[in-house]
């Protein structure tokens, strides 16, 4: 088995150029890649021996719209205290300024036992990546269920339909800034004699706000 | 010469409500005759956004949610949860803490496999097995509720240890209108001593239980029948598809987490990893039958581990887990930590991390993505079943409708974490 380290320098010089970046963090290798050179270097991690990951592991969207924001100001604090409560889009301006959406895949290879972990960062306008369902089959629902939650548009995937939200389902319910609580909710009307959706009843809530702590007291694990 | 009638295929619903569709799985399934050409299967009628739920709520909240994802494994989920925690704050459980997490996540591989067992019976028609798997189960889960006070949605698990150490003294029965005093005598028998106690007598019983199910079915001709040769997949196919844990051994793949990225202190312990030969329902069968006598041993070395190693549970890293009780109320500074970590939680560095664990269903992973918040960024559950439900065309293509169920069932899935 390979160390991660001379995983990621074999990675590096097999792909070279086509990788944005490359990261060590928690003893995982993440690679960064362009939307364009997805397919290619999937295939090759598929195919060549010295990688060899046969297994997709897992597929997935993020969102980063709301990423380093928190809902209570903690540098101001010490001398004023917090406040109460937050409200609902109370927030302050976001320190991340990357492109909006990533596509995150899972990778391991049962042979050299090791993982890898690729990023595909999307612009909002931009919202496209190639599908890898040619390469790996197991691809097909975890595509489905990106699109289906964050609208991310997997090109040349064979059955791009919603997955786990209703049927007639409006929006992309994992973004940021699809409610938590939904837009609509569905009862049983009696008179009609079938299931009804309204717009939701009841208004959102935080409980606990979003800290982030930028306090060395509270950096635990470092 | 008469004209041939013409003979068109049939679509038919199977499910959403259906005694053996494990669930709610809507399956739709257009046959030729009585064999199937094509299976769609409709999920997320269960689904309940777990990831976004937690991603407004800190850590800790959110470990309850994790027991109603696989609700028949439910402490190998939390397990799951806690280690990407543990791994992003980069802290280590104390030994005992391991320990109990390794011998109870065997118990609940013993839990999920008695249920699938009785349930995959069931379905093929036998009812009896699905009976006595639950008198076993009923011991277990008692063990659940010795140490959790739940019987299922334990919240056991906690970054940095387990939530309390093993009771030493297992409840007991009390006489009841249905029981008298000498039927419950009967029934504490076994419940005099500690937890540990009770457990190593369950694991004394239970291969004589294991042989039992196996005088039921292995041998028996109409059990093979329906098994031997059904929903075959080779193991080239399984991995192209995802497929991982008993799924991928039926089919003679050697691959467990366990085993190969030990966690926990499963590279100190004594198990061997069965494996299948065709890939068939009957091997995936036979493999987690062995999969429980595997689990059988690997508790009894972890009861022999504890009796001899008390010490504690939970890190004293008071940035994550709470002082004591006591402490709390003599020292201003874990007073503070207790503050803190009931009001806004512990915040995780930046960063992300993906964990796994060899779930009784397959690997369970869980990435967590923080910005260095009290609440998770974004997580994403990597649940076994959900590759395991999309396989399930490939399986049963060419199968006849009787096949359906057999082949669904043995892929061991449950809602809770497909939809999640």
């Amino acid at each position: 088995m390979l160390s991660i380290k001379e995983l990621s320098t074999q990675v590096n010089a097999r792909f070279g150029r086509l990788l944005e970046q490359s990261i060590i963090a928690c003893d995982e290798l993440t690679i960064v890649v362009a939307p364009q050179h997805l397919h290619e270097v999937c295939l090759a991690l598929r195919n060549e021996s010295e990688f060899d990951f046969k297994l997709l592991i897992d597929v997935c969207g993020i969102d980063y719209l709301q990423y380093g924001i928190s809902e209570w100001e903690t540098n101001a604090a010490t001398a004023t205290g917090f406040e109460r409560g937050v409200e609902v889009g109370a927030l302050e301006e976001a320190s991340y300024k990357g492109p909006r959406f990533a596509s995150v895949y899972h990778l391991l290879s049962l042979t050299h036992n090791h993982r890898i972990r690729i990023r595909v960062f999307l612009n909002e306008t931009e919202l496209k990546v190639p599908s890898v369902v040619d390469i790996w089959p197991a691809a097909n629902w975890f595509e489905r269920e990106a699109f289906d939650l964050f609208g991310i548009f997997y090109l040349g995937h064979p059955d791009l339909r919603r997955i786990l939200t209703d049927y007639g389902f409006i929006g992309h319910p994992f973004r940021k800034d699809f409610p938590l609580i939904g837009n609509l909710e569905v009862r049983y009307d009696a008179a009609l004699q079938r299931v009804v959706y309204e717009p939701v009843s009841i208004s959102p809530r935080i409980l606990e706000p979003k800290v982030i702590r930028r306090d060395n007291r509270y950096q635990v694990g470092e | 010469m008469a004209a041939l009638p013409e003979i068109r295929n049939y679509t038919f619903n199977f499910g959403p409500q259906h005694p053996a569709a494990h669930g709610v799985l809507r399956l739709i399934i257009e046959v030729d005759g009585e064999t199937v050409v094509s299976a769609d299967p409709h999920i997320g009628l269960l689904h309940r956004a777990t990831e976004k739920l937690a991603e407004s709520k800190p850590y800790i909240h959110s470990i309850g949610y994790m027991d109603r994802l696989d609700y028949v494994s439910m402490m190998c989920n939390e397990h799951g949860y806690v280690l990407a925690i543990e791994k992003l704050l980069g802290i280590q459980p104390p030994v005992r803490a391991q320990y109990i997490r390794v011998m109870f996540d065997e118990i609940t591989r013993i839990l999920n496999h008695l249920l699938w067992l009785g349930a995959h019976a069931l379905d093929i028609g036998a009812m009896t097995v699905f009976l006595y798997a639950f008198r076993e189960r009923e011991d277990l889960v008692d063990c659940y509720e010795a140490v959790s006070g739940t019987r299922m949605h334990a919240t056991y698990y906690r970054p940095g240890g387990v939530y309390r150490d093993l009771p030493e003294k297992m409840p007991q029965y009390k006489v009841s209108k249905w029981h008298d005093a000498k039927q419950v005598a009967a029934m504490n028998e076994n419940r005099q001593g500690s937890l540990l106690d009770f457990i190593w007598d369950f694991t004394e019983r239970f291969p004589k239980r294991v042989d039992e199910y196996e005088a039921l079915l292995t041998d028996n001709r109409i059990w093979k029948q329906r098994t031997v040769g059904i929903g075959v997949i080779a193991p080239e196919q399984a991995i192209a598809m995802g497929l991982t844990g008993p799924m991928l051994r039926g089919s003679g793949v050697e691959w467990d987490l366990r085993k190969k990225q030990p966690y926990e202190v499963y590279d100190q312990l004594d198990f061997s990893i069965p494996v299948g030969v065709t890939g068939d329902c009957y091997d995936r069968y036979l493999v987690r039958i062995e999969e429980m006598r595997q689990s059988n041993q690997l508790i009894r070395q972890c009861v022999t581990w504890l009796k001899q190693n008390p010490g504690p549970v939970m890190t004293d890293n008071h940035k994550v887990a709470p002082p004591t009780r006591v402490h709390m109320k003599e020292d201003m500074e874990a007073l503070i930590h207790h503050f803190k970590l009931m009001s806004e939680g512990f915040c995780l560095p930046e960063g992300e991390a993906y964990a796994a664990i060899e779930h009784p269903k397959g690997e369970f992973g869980v990435y967590l993505v923080s910005d260095g918040a009290n609440k998770p960024y974004r997580l994403k559950i990597r649940a076994a079943g959900f590759s395991h439900l999309a396989a399930l065309e490939t399986l049963i293509k060419g199968h006849m409708i009787s096949d359906v169920v057999a082949v669904l069932s043995s892929l061991d899935i449950v809602f809770g974490e497909i939809d999640r």
